[in-house]
């Protein structure tokens, strides 16, 4: 996983509410059995007319959003299926953060194990950097992980708050599994005690 | 002792180590897995020479991909489609885990197989790949989904990394008029909380009137604690899951069984456990419901109007705008009177035996509109089996609906079982988000009744002045 630390750059803006990952990575770019390869079709029936040709007025196809690596998004962003491909296409087209003022629960965890990290902030905050979005290359605003900050356009610093596990994993772009197998030890003594208590399971 | 949840209880049983930060391994008995959100889970095994851990714990079934028609024995069409399944068949063989193919009779939605052949129990931890999971907390377990780097790090380990969510308590109270279903109850609650409401949550639902739910009924209601944005739904076991329970083939016998059940008696909240949230609604004022809208917070009773998005607050505004002119809606129609081309009856929230009962009911005796598309898909080869023998099969047919093998089908359109651009469809399923059923397919999600109501009238209907 890629270690993140700070980005700083134009944010696009999807101010819609309960974006689902349906959405995000309709369930025909399902098929795959790689992780790869999935930004061409990021929010693809939005991002694509019928006959497959750019629609110009979605966010990131306008020029100044193309190369976005910040999205400001709607409310309950990522709800719906657990599908993990919607982080994998969100970082294959290259975003590495997301603020919202909130997220569906399973696709907020999806995104730490992908080196993307998701930013809750209050309301008005993120109303500051959605109207900052809309200037397009007139305002940069800035992420930062090791302070939890974020900073809009014009300097304003809003704080958020990240697991101290996670934010740790992203920082160091740190393989969990290989975290959790040093703690075989306490695996197989609950292993062992469940088969005493619970041996039907 | 202080009071517990019993939520708090599973989770207790189930922390494997916990470090000073508070975020525990949690110790997961029962891993199911599909095509869709593993291949890339087992390639990462691969890649760094890692093992399943518990193959005996992990069970595995094609469902999303599959064909329903009956000329499946052919093989997948879609190359795509035919990989994935087939990645899962050689996935299964290499590590030696539980699995259900496509030619076995059995085979069928994951969370209808997990139940139906007893992996499902009271008081387990149960995790998939799959966001209906929650499906598995109508008996008492913690059943949540998880995403494919999680999928990978339970099959290497059989934890997972978890930070203990909140507890939250939906009440239904009193009893459900005749005509309202699980489905209604689950769909009103979303209506009712947002589809956000649930973030952070655990939920356990109670009440008289989900005591009152057979098994089927409560795996409806939990199935959709994901909608409302829970991490999983819970209910608490009692002697309709164990009757449901016991003689399953993978149910514990004998001497265990004894030891099993004296356990899972435990399995409920205590009298005066905390509640971070409390919901209540009254089972009375539940009616049958639809959803107008591309979220399922979107319902609203069947003899209601489209609502005008002005009336509602924030970014829903533009959203229910958005929601409308992708329906093809007008605020101050009547629910009732949107016409139908497509019914859909099955999915992991309605394609069990008593969903495909109730919706015989209505449609017995009776044809479908004609023009319409209509189709049940049961939810696993062994409900196929059973609605066969019940006779169930040939009143479907009779009145015009097509009759399919097992699998998710039309629930996600991944397989050709798709709406077109404009189509309307009634489905038992749980999402109508945008595209779901196929680019640009409109979807009114209600129950089997409901949707069989609509098949024979050709629009949105009443169930109660049908039946
Ligand atoms: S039936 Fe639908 S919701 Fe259920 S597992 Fe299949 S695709 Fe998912």
């Amino acid at each position: 996983m890629d270690k993140f630390t700070t980005i700083t750059g134009v944010a696009a803006p999807m101010p819609l509410v309960n974006i689902d990952t349906d959405m995000i990575i309709p369930k025909q770019f399902l098929k795959t059995i790689k992780r790869s390869g999935l930004g061409v079709n990021l929010f693809d029936e939005m991002r694509y007319t019928q006959d497959g040709k750019e629609n110009p007025d979605f966010v990131l196809n306008k020029p100044a959003y193309r190369k976005s690596e910040i999205l400001i998004a709607g409310d309950n962003f990522g709800c719906g299926s657990s599908r993990e491909h919607a982080p994998w296409a969100l970082l294959d087209f290259g975003i590495r953060s997301i603020i919202s003022t909130s997220f569906a629960d399973i696709f907020y965890s999806n995104c730490f194990k992908n080196g993307i990290l998701p930013i809750v902030l209050k309301p008005e905050e993120v109303a500051v950097l959605m109207k900052d979005a809309e200037k397009g290359e007139n305002a940069r605003i800035t992420v930062d992980l090791e302070s939890q900050t974020v900073t809009s356009a014009d300097g304003e610093v809003f704080h958020f708050e990240v697991d101290a596990f996670k934010k740790r994993c992203l920082l160091e772009g740190l393989d969990d599994i290989g975290l959790t197998m040093e703690k075989a030890s306490a695996i197989d003594a609950y292993e062992k005690a469940a088969a005493v208590e619970r041996p039907w399971v | 002792m202080s009071p517990k949840t019993l939520y708090d209880k599973i989770w207790d049983a189930h922390v494997a180590h916990q470090a000073d930060d508070g975020t525990c391994l949690l110790y997961i008995d029962r891993h199911l897995v599909h095509e869709v959100t593993s291949p890339q889970a087992f390639e990462g095994l691969r890649l760094t020479g890692r093992k399943v851990r518990a193959p005996d714990k992990t069970i595995a079934v094609p469902d999303h991909n599959v064909p329903t028609t009956w000329d499946r024995e052919k093989g997948i069409d879609n190359e795509e489609s035919r990989i994935q399944v087939e990645a899962l068949d050689q996935n299964a063989k290499e590590t030696g885990i539980h699995y259900y193919p496509v030619s076995d009779i059995r085979q069928g939605i994951v969370h209808i197989v997990g139940p139906e052949q007893g992996w499902t129990l009271p008081g387990m931890t149960v995790v998939c790949g799959d966001s209906h999971t929650a499906t598995h907390g109508a008996f008492g377990a913690l059943a949540h989904g998880i995403g494919t780097s999680e999928v990978e790090h339970v099959l290497a380990t059989q934890t997972l990394i978890q930070k203990k969510s909140k507890n939250m308590k939906v009440e239904i109270t009193g009893h459900l008029r005749p005509g309202v279903t699980a489905k209604d109850i689950t769909l009103s609650v979303i209506g009712k909380t947002g589809t956000a409401g649930g973030t952070g949550y655990v939920i356990e639902y109670m009440g008289s009137a989900i005591e009152d739910l057979s098994m089927e009924g409560r795996m409806t209601v939990c199935n959709m604690a994901i909608e409302g944005g829970a991490r999983a739904g819970l209910i608490a076991p009692d002697q309709k899951t164990f009757d449901y329970v016991q003689g399953r083939p993978h149910a514990p016998k004998g001497a265990q069984w004894e030891a099993a059940l004296a356990w899972w008696k435990t399995l409920k909240s205590d009298p005066d456990a905390h509640w971070d949230k409390v919901v209540t609604l009254r089972g009375e004022d539940i009616a049958p419901v639809v959803t107008w809208g591309t979220s399922p917070e979107d319902v609203l009773p069947i003899d209601a109007t489209v609502p005008d998005p002005s009336s509602f607050t924030g970014g829903k505004v533009e959203a229910a705008q958005r929601a409308l002119d992708y329906m093809g809606l007008k605020p101050g129609q009547k629910l009732q009177d949107i016409q139908i081309d497509t019914v859909f009856i099955g999915s992991c929230t309605n394609g069990r035996i008593e969903d495909l009962r109730a919706a015989a009911e209505i449609v017995k005796g009776r044809k479908i509109k004609e023009g319409m598309r209509a189709m049940v898909v049961p939810g696993s080869g062994l409900v196929r089996l059973q609605a066969e023998e019940e006779g169930l099969a040939d009143i479907f047919k009779e009145a015009g609906f097509e009759w399919r093998l097992a699998g998710c089908s039309m629930c996600l359109a991944m397989n050709p079982d798709q709406l077109s651009p404009g189509e309307r469809c009634a489905a038992t399923s749980n999402r109508n988000f945008e595209g779901r059923q196929g680019r640009g397919g409109r979807t009114h999600l209600m129950s089997p009744a409901m949707a069989a109501a609509a098949a024979v009238t050709g629009h949105l209907t009443d169930v109660r002045e049908l039946s």
